[in-house]
């Protein structure tokens, strides 16, 4: 079970980095659409979504694989 | 005097009223700006655009939301350091302020855009002191709460939440009942931000008696409360892990489940399939009538078998019957599956003057066999008698609203009570889940960041961006556009799930049962 703790840490960075990606060519479009909806979801995309899952989700991610988890069992 | 030391022996039972009824109008405060969005938006937005002014309502509805986790630091902070109670009895006069003061801001109309820039600014003052609120109310209730019993005794407070939004929508409904249509859009949708200072003015009477949480006054008696709680909290790795563990395998998951049910389902029942306004607070309202005694069966339940096994459960059950709920609330008033009586359609039309503005209504009602009854409105703004035209666009407002039969009604309030049921098993632990991961001398601060950040940011956006990928959907002309809201809920709480069932431990939850 700690292998697979560990391991999944580089699932999390992966997916941290993915969801980035995502938020980033989702939200930057409605950012600079000129439209008032598009403006507010790309605020709230790029600048409370994207850091908070991609910052939160790595460090958790980095966190697991260096075992951080594995020791509290 | 020393303000730590119990003055009286309190039992559980007047903690958990003091605590819980304070909690409970912070929560009807704060969901009394959400259930009236339509309504706000029409009185502090431009309204050139309806779409644009509901989701400029939604975005400041998000703005309360988003500052949360910034509440969640600040008070978080001053409760480790001065103490539960008196943190939280600021939290509890600053909702009530803000809250009342939303209440008496003129509309755009009147004012012009100062009337935004007020309802926003004390809209962030609410987040805030939502922020701070909770934390303290969990805390202080599980401080007081035998070993063994936390979860039992915290779920009290887990109902707030809900008891609010259901009290919210009770008050709304018995102004709308009281009053007609026009009283209520003109000025009858400021009574229940006014009520809401009567009731904060009780609850502060109540708790201004209650003495400091036991646990946290031995703590400063004997000097070992924190002096940087949030550099304690999040500047140490070890507490920093149990953070972000907090948040990613449970808070987060938690957040999306809770607003999906409880306020996704009511925006889809509005927006979506264009049920009657007060038949949807009425669904609401039965449904969470009979899913908050859940929330104590489910808190108790986690005393005995585990918060991670009932927290998981609820979260796996959620993801994986959303669409199948939603497939079913939608097609119980799709009319494409009813048959109407077309020789009982009628069609009005008439002047409606409301002010100064002058429009023409023309109103369609259709009768269907099942009993169900859909009236469809167009209504033409006028200027000087003619088609008011703006940006070369003559302003026709479309709007629909189908009254559902009797039978309808129980099978949407069964579903969305199924909804009700999910939250309560992965929110009625979810406090005692919290405390206990973290000890006293930073628990306030710990506890309530990725309480606030899984709820305020990842649930409390729920309803925004789930309602653009349904109108996104819709636009594209997808066939099941009106599931497409739901990835949102759906994608998070999976990984919240996996992170949830894999990461956390019994050694983890037991650490500071004391």
């Amino acid at each position: 079970m700690n292998a697979i703790k560990r391991f999944l840490g580089i699932v999390w960075i992966i997916l941290a980095l993915g969801m980035g990606y995502f938020l980033v060519t989702f939200g930057w479009p409605k950012f600079v659409s000129g439209t008032q909806d598009g403006l507010v979801f790309g605020i709230i995309i790029l600048f409370v979504l994207l850091p908070l899952i991609v910052l939160g989700l790595m460090v958790f991610g980095y966190y697991a694989l260096i075992g951080e988890y594995t020791q509290d069992e | 005097m020393n303000n730590t030391i119990p003055r009286k022996p309190s039992s559980i039972w007047s903690v958990i009223t003091a605590s819980s009824m304070g909690t409970l109008i912070e929560w009807y405060d704060f969901y009394i700006f959400g259930s009236l969005a339509v309504v706000l938006s029409t009185k502090f937005f431009p309204a050139d655009n309806p779409t644009a002014a509901f989701l400029s309502t939604l975005a400041t509805f998000a703005a309360g939301f988003v500052v949360r986790p910034f509440g969640a630091l600040f008070f978080g902070r001053l409760g480790d350091i001065i103490g539960r109670k008196y943190t939280f009895m600021v939290t509890l006069l600053l909702m009530g302020g803000a809250t009342f003061i939303i209440g008496c801001v003129p509309s755009f109309e009147t004012i012009g855009y100062a009337a935004p820039f007020i309802v926003l600014f004390m809209r962030l003052l609410q987040g805030l002191a939502l922020g701070g609120e909770y934390g303290g109310a969990a805390t202080y209730v599980a401080e007081h709460a035998p070993k063994g019993q936390k979860g039992f005794w915290t779920s009290w407070i887990q109902t707030t939440a809900t008891v609010g939004l259901f009290i919210s929508l009770l008050v709304i409904l018995f102004t709308r009942t009281m009053l007609t249509p026009e009283q209520f859009d003109l000025w009858g949708w400021r009574i229940p931000f006014w009520v809401s200072i009567l009731m904060v003015y009780v609850s502060y009477l109540i708790r201004k008696n209650m003495s400091e949480s036991p646990a946290f006054a031995k703590a400063k008696s004997e000097g070992k409360t924190s002096t940087n709680p949030l550099k304690e909290s999040f500047g140490n790795r070890y507490n920093l892990k149990f953070v972000l563990l907090a948040l990613f395998g449970a808070a987060m998951g938690q957040g999306v489940i809770w607003y999906t049910g409880q306020f996704y389902a009511m925006s889809f029942l509005e927006r979506v399939m264009s049920v009657n306004p007060e038949q949807v607070i009425t669904i609401l309202v039965l449904a969470l009538l009979g899913g908050t005694p859940f929330f104590i069966f489910f808190g108790w339940l986690s005393d005995k078998i585990g918060r991670k096994a009932v927290m998981m459960s609820g979260m796996l059950i959620a993801i994986l019957s959303y669409r199948a709920i939603y497939e079913k609330m939608y097609q119980t008033t799709n009319l494409e599956n009813k048959t109407e009586m077309v020789e009982r359609r009628t069609e009005d039309q008439a002047l409606k003057q409301l002010g100064d503005i002058q429009d023409s209504v023309f109103t369609t009602i259709r009768y269907f066999e099942d009993g169900t009854v859909v009236t469809e409105t167009r209504t033409w703004h006028l200027e000087k008698g003619v088609s008011k035209i703006v940006s070369g666009k003559t302003q026709i407002a479309q709007a629909k609203s189908i009254e559902v039969n009797s039978a309808d009604k129980w099978i949407l309030t069964f579903l969305v009570w199924i909804q009700v049921l999910f939250v309560t098993m992965v929110y009625g632990p979810i406090a005692a889940f919290l405390v206990e991961l973290f000890p006293v001398r930073i628990r306030y601060t710990s506890m309530s960041l990725p309480y606030h950040i899984g709820n305020g940011i990842f649930g409390g956006l729920l309803p925004a961006i789930s309602t653009y990928f349904v109108s996104n959907a819709q636009n594209e002309g997808k066939a099941d556009f009106y599931l497409e809201g739901l990835w949102y809920p759906i994608i998070i709480g999976a990984i919240c799930f996996i992170i949830g069932v894999i990461y956390i431990t019994k050694k983890m939850t037991t650490r500071y049962t004391d």
